[in-house]
């Protein structure tokens, strides 16, 4: 069994090195990985389903090639994790929701078919908010995640389960998605990297969708290194995928380790001042002052349309996710509930005892601003707005290369503190739906921490295409933080 | 035209009726999958995570369904949107598994466009709104009365492509509501995007119809009326629901806006439940799909690809081949009818005789099912060579008949047939020969034609006919039978 403080610590690098050197085998590092998810995990109830059968066969694969001397994949033997809401054959997809209860996919999701040819080791299924709605991982059927930092705090949401892991040290690598903030937030509570690609970067085919327009898988990882790493294989256009692009970008490894050129660094004002935790403020100026000091500019500058970001992202969301979610109705599969001599009471128990609270209202409010006589009103005006911020991001991007932002107001709060105040949650997405709206790249990464130990998540957002760039300064400030 | 001339009014009352056509094109596969679009397959075999609506699958569209769209608009004289867009259509039903609809809600493919009818010789153009893109559902089957108490779907037609046609409100009867969906199917045909097979469901059509009293303007309250499944079916709906629609108003009742399902056995149309109806379809734009873009030189290599049309094929084969207006609106009735036409008449080089022949002898063997335009087992060429034998004389009218039952109907081959044996019998001095011997032994009747029974002609002319084994030319034969047997008198 191999020692489990060195298994927790290994990076990407360091698995190929140690796999080439016989230093370990992938089924080792596959059986530490699933022993961990066993104990910490259940403790952290990070994964909903352990994927073991394949994630070993994968592993054995992997050290016969390494025995054959064939040519390995870029993630060869290293311990991933999926989100639950990511489509893996043969083993329940569950987005966190009772509804889904049974269902297997016939298909694997495209993510999950790159990571396969990368020779990656899929070791489980995270644990989330229920259909990705929430920002805390409170919102899920099968109890909330915890953080590994702090037992008694949220890991943030949605895609907690997977930023967990990562933390925790019982994967190396992980995939969420991030719809307003889903894999930042996560990052930034549980003190780890992730990253929300700029939209139609990575497939999202055989992801469950939850508000298709913002949706995009991003990685988590414990390094930019290892970020990049895994962002490389799952990046690329996808023929299932009509919204997916095919773009120019360095290879993120290689590019991220040259020092970058100096940039020009925007310093938004409104994510700086009042609601924003004192020591969060504290360590963003503390990263400021070294990125300055490393020949970096900061520019201050004026996000005058940021207040109207969460209002935009809840109406185009929950539409999107009203339309989304039709599909779970007791018919074809799933849960289903009531008799079979009425269907509209089928329906109704159906989706009545299969949704929670917060799935439920995020249907009804989509409903609602996609009803007659309400869609000009809500949903147009959105779709306006949404434009507006864009146009504004657009324009700073003009000036500057990219922005720092903290990740979140607020370190990880307790869980249990907001569930009663919907709005307060919504609220904390404030600097992280921007990016979703306009479909720009952002990463968080961990920026110390604050006095009771919790980590404070720094975030870095781009201009459209700009992932290679947020990635450099986020490898920058991670070696200037170590 | 006068009101009191308007044989379109009822009572005093004038209907408005406009069309709504669902055509499911021949595509090879899905409109956003890769499923084969067919028809006919084992229930739910034609199937993929996409078209089975499953968790996370998405969507991507069917270029050939696109062009299929933009061929039938352009055919339809409309114009093309080059940038339209997809959206949602939601509603829950259990044939729809995404819970919605893919069409084109604001900004449609295609808008515009005339579809000229004639109505008992009066011509009237009618106008078309709008031409959108759509998948389809899957198929619910209630089996009534068979025992099973669940209804079963099938999901092989979910996810089949379809193109909406709808027309503007400019029909005023039955009669131009049937003539418009004969002339919507055969340019769907003609262009080659939908077979147009109503019983098989490939041609769909609901119907908004209102009454107005003569000489107001503003249109009445209408109803729609669905579930039609025949051209006949949505005239006697409409019918109906013409007759109902004024009674009422007569009655001094008003018109509820709703949606009638028609019955075609009791030939009644009922209101649906309000429940089913009271729908609010939240359209909104696909976000799994980017906008549609169709480029310049797209639209011109479509726009080059487009076939002749029917009304310009008529005209054109009244001026070139000179045939009678009707005889070119029935031979282009079909695009497989005027091609076989034409291909016979240029390789005949002669049209009258070319549509004669097709519009008797072979449209009586395609009527009883001997023979297929679409589909023909005797080239055209074949068609022409027995045409060109009568039209040179060297075969007769009737063994040109023959030959082409011996074709058709016993599927010879051209070159089994015995044209030699049956040249037309020209030399003069054989039939004066033949003739001589037929008078001979037929003295009685020569007596009785002598006498003033000239009908006797006809007599000798069967006799010679018979012996010649119908080769001798008719003409010929009757002027020197008439001669010889005037010569007796002397």
């Amino acid at each position: 069994m191999m020692d489990t403080t060195i298994y927790k610590a290994l990076t990407v690098s360091q698995i190929r090195e140690g796999l080439l050197a016989k230093e370990f085998t992938a089924v080792e590092l596959a059986e530490a990985a699933l022993s961990l998810a066993e104990s910490e995990g259940q403790e952290l109830n990070c994964f909903i389903t352990l994927c073991s059968e394949k994630a070993l066969k994968q592993a054995a694969a992997v050290d016969e090639k390494i025995v054959l001397g064939r040519e390995l994949g870029r993630l060869a033997g290293v311990p991933v994790a999926l989100k639950d809401n990511m489509s893996y054959m043969d083993y329940p997809t569950t987005c966190a929701s009772h509804i889904l209860e049974g269902y297997v996919p016939p298909y694997n999701a495209t993510v999950v078919d790159r990571l396969i040819a990368a020779d990656a080791v899929i070791i489980g299924k995270t644990n989330m908010d229920e259909f990705a709605m929430g920002s805390s991982n409170e919102n899920s059927y099968y109890g909330p995640a915890i953080n590994p930092v702090n037992h008694t705090c949220a890991t943030g949401g949605s895609s907690g389960g997977s930023a967990a892991a990562v933390a925790a040290g019982i994967v190396t690598l992980s995939l969420g998605s991030d719809t307003g903030g889903s894999v930042r937030k996560p990052a930034a509570f549980c003190g780890v990297q992730g990253m929300k690609p700029t939209y139609g970067a990575v497939s999202r085919y055989g992801l469950i969708a939850f508000a298709s327009s913002l949706d995009q898988i991003g990685p988590f990882a414990r390094n930019s290194a290892d970020l990049s790493a895994l962002l490389s294989v799952i990046t690329g256009q996808d023929e299932f995928d009509s919204t997916s692009i095919d773009f120019d970008h360095p290879d993120y490894v290689a590019s991220i380790s040259e020092s970058p050129d100096p940039m020009r660094i925007g310093w938004p004002t409104e994510c700086f001042g009042e609601g924003v935790d004192a020591e969060v403020l504290g360590a963003l100026e503390e990263l400021k002052k070294q990125l300055e000091e490393a020949g970096h500019t900061f520019v201050d500058i004026s996000l005058k349309n940021l207040h109207a970001g969460i209002a935009c992202y809840y109406v185009v969301a929950t539409a999107e996710a009203s339309s989304n979610l039709a599909r779970f109705d007791g018919v074809k599969y799933g849960l289903r509930e009531g008799d079979d001599s009425d269907l509209l009471a089928m329906y109704r128990q159906t989706r009545g005892k299969g949704f929670g609270a917060e799935v439920k209202r995020r249907i009804m409010l989509g409903t609602y601003v996609l009803s007659a006589g309400y869609y000009d009103a809500y949903y147009l005006k959105s779709m306006k707005v949404r434009r507006v911020i864009t146009e504004e991001l657009n324009e700073v991007f003009n000036k500057v290369d990219v922005l720092l932002t903290p990740t979140t107001p607020t370190p990880a709060f307790c869980i249990g503190d907001k569930t009663g105040d919907p709005l307060a949650m919504y609220l904390s997405d404030v600097f992280t739906v921007i990016a979703n709206l306009a479909g720009t790249p952002g990463i968080s990464i961990p920026a110390g921490k604050v006095e009771s130990g919790l980590p404070i998540g720094a975030q870095f957002l781009g201009k459209r295409f700009d992932d290679a760039r947020v990635l450099q300064i986020a490898h920058q400030a991670e070696k200037l933080l170590r | 035209m006068s009101n009191t001339e308007n044989k379109n009014v009822i009572d005093g009352y004038e209907p408005v009726i406009g069309l709504e056509v669902h055509a499911q094109l021949v595509t090879r596969t899905k409109i956003f999958c890769g499923c084969e679009n067919k028809y006919g397959a084992e229930p739910n075999t034609l199937t993929c995570p996409v078209c089975l609506g499953l968790p996370g699958a998405l969507p991507t569209l069917n270029m050939q369904a696109v062009e299929y769209g933009i061929k039938m608009i352009l055919a339809l004289g409309g114009e093309v949107r080059q940038r339209s867009i997809f959206s949602r259509k939601n509603y829950f039903y259990p044939d729809l598994p995404k819970g919605y609809q893919i069409s084109q809600f604001d900004l449609p493919i295609g808008e515009g466009g005339v579809i000229a009818i004639d109505v008992d010789g009066v011509t009237k153009d009618l106008g078309v709104t709008r031409l959108h893109l759509e998948d389809d559902a899957g198929k619910s089957l209630h089996p009534e009365g068979s025992g099973d108490k669940y209804s079963r779907i099938d999901l092989n037609r979910c996810g089949a492509p379809l193109i909406e046609i709808v027309s503007e409100p400019d029909m005023r009867s039955p009669q131009e509501a049937y003539a418009y969906l004969s002339k919507v199917k055969q340019i769907l045909q003609y262009v080659g995007v939908c077979t147009g097979d109503m019983e098989k469901g490939h041609l769909r059509c609901d119907a908004n119809i209102s009454v107005r009293p003569v000489g107001q303007e503003k249109f009445g309250t209408k109803t729609e009326l669905k579930n039609m499944n025949s051209f006949k079916g949505v005239e006697r709906a409409l019918n109906f629901e013409i007759s109902r629609q004024i009674k009422t108003l007569k009655e001094g009742g008003s018109i509820s806006q709703q949606t009638l399902l028609w019955d075609e056995k009791k030939q009644v149309a009922v209101a649906m439940r309000s429940k089913e109806e009271a729908n609010d379809y939240r359209y909104f734009p696909e976000p799994d799909l980017t906008p549609l873009l169709v480029s310049d030189s797209w639209l011109e290599e479509v726009r080059e690809s487009l076939p002749e049309l029917p009304n310009a094929r008529a005209s054109r084969f009244v001026t070139e081949y000179g045939i009678p207006e009707y005889d070119a609106g029935v031979l282009t009735d079909t695009r497989h009818l005027a091609e076989y036409f034409e291909a016979v008449a240029k390789k005949s080089a002669d049209g009258k005789l070319a549509s004669n022949w097709i519009m008797g002898e072979l449209s009586r063997y395609a009527n009883g099912g001997e023979f297929d335009f679409a589909a023909p087992h005797v080239t055209a060429d074949d068609i022409a060579h027995v045409i060109g034998e009568v039209k040179a004389q060297r075969i007769s009218a009737s063994f040109g008949k023959q030959a082409l039952k011996e074709l058709v109907a016993e599927k010879k081959a051209l070159s089994e047939i015995d044209f030699a044996g049956n040249q037309m019998m020209s030399d003069t001095g054989e039939i004066e020969s033949i003739i001589k011997n037929v008078i001979s032994a037929n003295a009685e009747p020569l007596e009785r034609y002598l006498a003033g029974n000239v009908k006797l002609i006809g007599f000798f002319v069967g006799l010679i006919m018979k012996e010649t084994k119908g080769k001798a030319d008719p003409a010929l034969v009757n002027k020197i039978l008439r001669e010889k047997l005037e010569s007796r008198r002397t």
